[in-house]
């Protein structure tokens, strides 16, 4: 899968980032250029090849990129902060922890496209920007419930203790995103008929392959992103570990074994 | 784990009881928003009851919703007061130090949100029927879904408590934290006693399901994971 | 030589991303009142807290009573068996001063009956037992979490600038209380700038600077060279 690609030969033991300038890679730059070629076929595809479907009209080319990125926020976003938050409790992996937190974070802004291009389809299909659809509804919801583990990541604390505080709300919330859009589902199918629903939609080959197509550029962009993103983070982590480093270093001169003797 | 648990609720409901923070602020707060929704949807409007041709108030209809979001406000105060105690002047430290089992630190603050709850929803229920004015279907399904919601919006709420423990940002991170996972609780609560209130009960006790799973997943999750929120610092 | 109660090696401690501690090498044996020494900022705190299994070790190697300091479980064993005085006296202010004392005590399976001999004992009982802690002046906040460590008969005191806010009765005081538990087998470390008062409490001086810990020549003993 796109998504397990790891960073450089992920140096948890010694090699410091000295002559880093850049995060990219030869894997990364081949990802990026895939992407980026991947999204204009798309765009070929999605606006220019694939008809208009019967029902929807035009708008169905919308469904394109909304249902592959949510596909790819819900599905693999998190889970990989699930897994991640995971192995991080089990084992302290720095490694885990800085990726569970690249995935919420680029899968969290794959949500938030989610949710405006299913408003966007909303207002030709149904007459409005909202209409309490249930998808949309929980969509919403996990939007806000993801921006708490981010707020949380980013809180100002002891690095190990907010770790495992993330890596338990990592945990916990993938267990909401279920409970919330089932809990969601249920109240709508209760209280109303079916509405129109982006599944129904009757596809022919081409609509099929633009689908299919939206679904690889997508992963394959969020794959970019997050790799990007997660290398930045480590770098920070080595950073950080090499200020301690001279931070100790510093404090230990000051001290009795810096002053008169050599050695501990 | 339970002698813990007792000694730790002992302590939070006599700290309620003699700074009267309940019932002479949280309490009063409850109301205060059963009111102001007056204000904001308004008393006269009707509306059609979904059988047959008799007509509600708005307000009478939205009861239910209305009741639950008044208390989810005050359980995010109740919360906030919870914590507020412990992080002041390193009792957080002494709590870790005292040796408490964390699974009964969970359960005693939970157990003292329970009670507070309990008794706040006894007078905003009280004043909910007053001022809307709905009528009673089923009262042993409304204490069914008052107990299942209490108990969820309690666990829930303290495990997201203690992830802000002692941070100073606790104020406005815990309610951040804990809307978003109790939107389904707000959800289940209402149509239960919708149901509880207008009839007919069957699809009300789907709900009360719910939310009792809700409160068991919760208790465990925090059981589970106390330890390790309230020993790192 | 008797039995070690702490043993510190290398520890690197962290308040945030600052090292609090870098590198101490620091041995405590039982029986032993050892005084920590030091300019602000030098450490002394953090030394008490990792003792106390509250501040965590980064790096090196810890042991209190034989549990290991870098694993929660044996921080969680230390926790239990010591007592820390720290700046913060860690008092419910809406709780009265018996419901404090005699609820710390309880978390650490004391008997009531010990939580009013320590109230008494540090002159927090009487008419003061029932005045909220928030009524209390600094001095008698200070005596009522001393009681609560009394209560509890923790095996290892951590003192942290102890005589600090309290009057010269209360200092002889805790003098006093220090030498009866290490009378009755108890080991204390004790924060102080007071140097002429515990110098005739401590069995040993050590010198606490830039986040490590140095033996100095103390009374009755010779220091490490």
């Amino acid at each position: 899968m796109t998504t397990e690609i790891s960073p450089e030969p992920a140096s948890k033991t010694t090699t410091m980032t000295d002559a880093v300038t850049s995060t990219g890679s030869k894997v990364t730059r081949v990802l990026g250029a895939l992407s980026l070629v991947s999204i204009a076929l798309l765009l070929a595809f999605g606006l220019l090849v694939s008809p208009p479907e019967i029902a929807q009209g035009d708008s169905v080319r919308l469904f394109y990129i909304h249902v592959p990125s949510a596909i790819v926020c819900l599905y693999i976003a998190f889970s990989i902060t699930l897994v991640g938050s995971i192995i991080y409790l089990r084992n302290q992996s720095t490694f885990w922890d800085l990726m569970a937190g690249a995935a919420a974070e680029v899968g969290v802004v794959f949500l938030g496209f989610t949710l405006v291009t299913g408003m966007l389809w909303g207002k030709p299909t149904w007459g409005t920007y909202w209409t309490w659809d249930p998808r949309l509804t929980s969509t919403a919801v996990s939007f806000v419930l993801y921006l708490g583990y981010l707020a949380v990541r980013r809180l100002d604390m002891d690095p190990v203790a907010r770790s495992k505080r993330a890596a338990i709300l990592g945990i916990i919330s993938f267990a909401n995103l279920i409970i919330i859009r089932y809990s969601v589902a249920w109240w709508r199918s209760l209280h109303q008929g079916q509405t129109l629903d982006p599944r129904d939609t009757q596809l022919d080959n081409t609509m099929l392959f633009s689908f299919v197509l939206g679904v690889l550029a997508l992963t394959m962009t969020f794959a970019w992103l997050v790799i990007h993103r997660f290398r930045i983070a480590w770098l920070e982590h080595q950073l950080e570990a090499q200020q301690l480093e001279l931070a100790i270093a510093e404090r230990t001169s000051q001290g009795p074994t810096g002053l008169a003797h050599g050695g501990a | 784990m339970i002698e813990h648990a007792r000694l730790i609720a002992a302590k939070d409901l006599k700290i309620e009881w003699s700074s009267r923070v309940l019932t002479a602020q949280v309490i009063p707060f409850g109301v205060l928003v059963l009111v102001l929704f007056g204000f904001g949807i308004p008393p006269d409007r009707r509306v059609l009851a979904s059988e047959g041709g008799a007509s509600r108030s708005l307000l009478e209809q939205a009861s239910p919703g209305l009741f639950w979001l008044a208390v989810l406000f005050s359980l995010l105060l109740a919360l906030n007061r919870s914590f507020a105690v412990e992080a002041a002047d390193g009792n957080l430290d002494a709590l870790r130090l005292a040796g408490f089992d964390p699974a009964g630190v969970f359960l005693g603050k939970s157990g003292a949100i329970v009670c507070e709850l309990l008794v706040l929803e006894l007078v905003v229920g009280t004043g909910a029927f007053l001022l809307y004015g709905p009528p009673l279907h089923d009262a042993l399904q409304l204490c069914a879904v008052v107990v299942t919601t209490t108990l969820a919006m309690s666990f829930a709420g303290t495990l997201y408590g203690a992830l802000g423990a002692g941070l100073r940002l606790r104020d406005t991170l815990v309610p951040l934290l804990v809307l978003p996972v109790l939107a389904p609780v707000l959800l289940a609560a209402t149509r239960a006693t919708e149901s509880a209130l207008f009839g007919p009960s069957s699809e009300g006790w789907a709900w009360v399901g719910f939310l009792g799973a809700f409160a068991l997943l919760y208790l465990g999750a925090g059981i589970l994971s106390f330890g390790s929120l309230l020993e790192e610092s | 030589m008797s039995k070690p109660v702490v043993r510190l090696r290398g520890v690197v401690s962290l308040i945030g991303r600052f090292p609090a501690l870098a590198g101490a090498d620091f041995a405590v044996s039982e029986g032993e009142v050892v005084l920590l020494q030091g300019p602000n900022g030098a450490g002394k705190s953090t030394l008490l807290r990792v003792c106390a299994g509250l501040a965590s070790v980064h790096n090196g190697t810890g042991e209190v009573f034989g549990f290991d300091l870098t694993t929660r479980s044996g921080q969680r064993e230390v926790r239990r068996r010591v007592g820390l005085l720290s700046h913060a006296t860690a008092l419910y202010d809406e709780l009265t001063v018996e419901d404090n004392v005699r609820f710390w005590a309880a978390a650490a399976n004391a008997d009531v009956g010990a939580a009013d001999a320590a109230m008494d004992r540090l002159g927090v009982g009487g008419r003061l037992r029932s005045i909220r802690v928030a009524g209390l002046s600094a001095g008698q906040r200070r005596r009522t979490s001393l009681a609560v460590l009394v209560a509890r008969r923790p095996m290892l005191w951590l003192l942290d600038e102890p005589h600090a806010g309290l009057d010269a009765e209360g200092r002889d005081l805790i003098d006093e209380l220090v030498h009866q538990a290490v009378g009755q087998g108890a080991t204390a470390i004790v924060a102080s700038h007071e140097l002429d008062r515990v110098d005739s409490l401590a069995t040993r001086t050590v010198h606490v600077v830039g986040g490590q810990a140095m033996e100095v020549r103390g009374p009755g003993q010779a220091g490490a060279g």
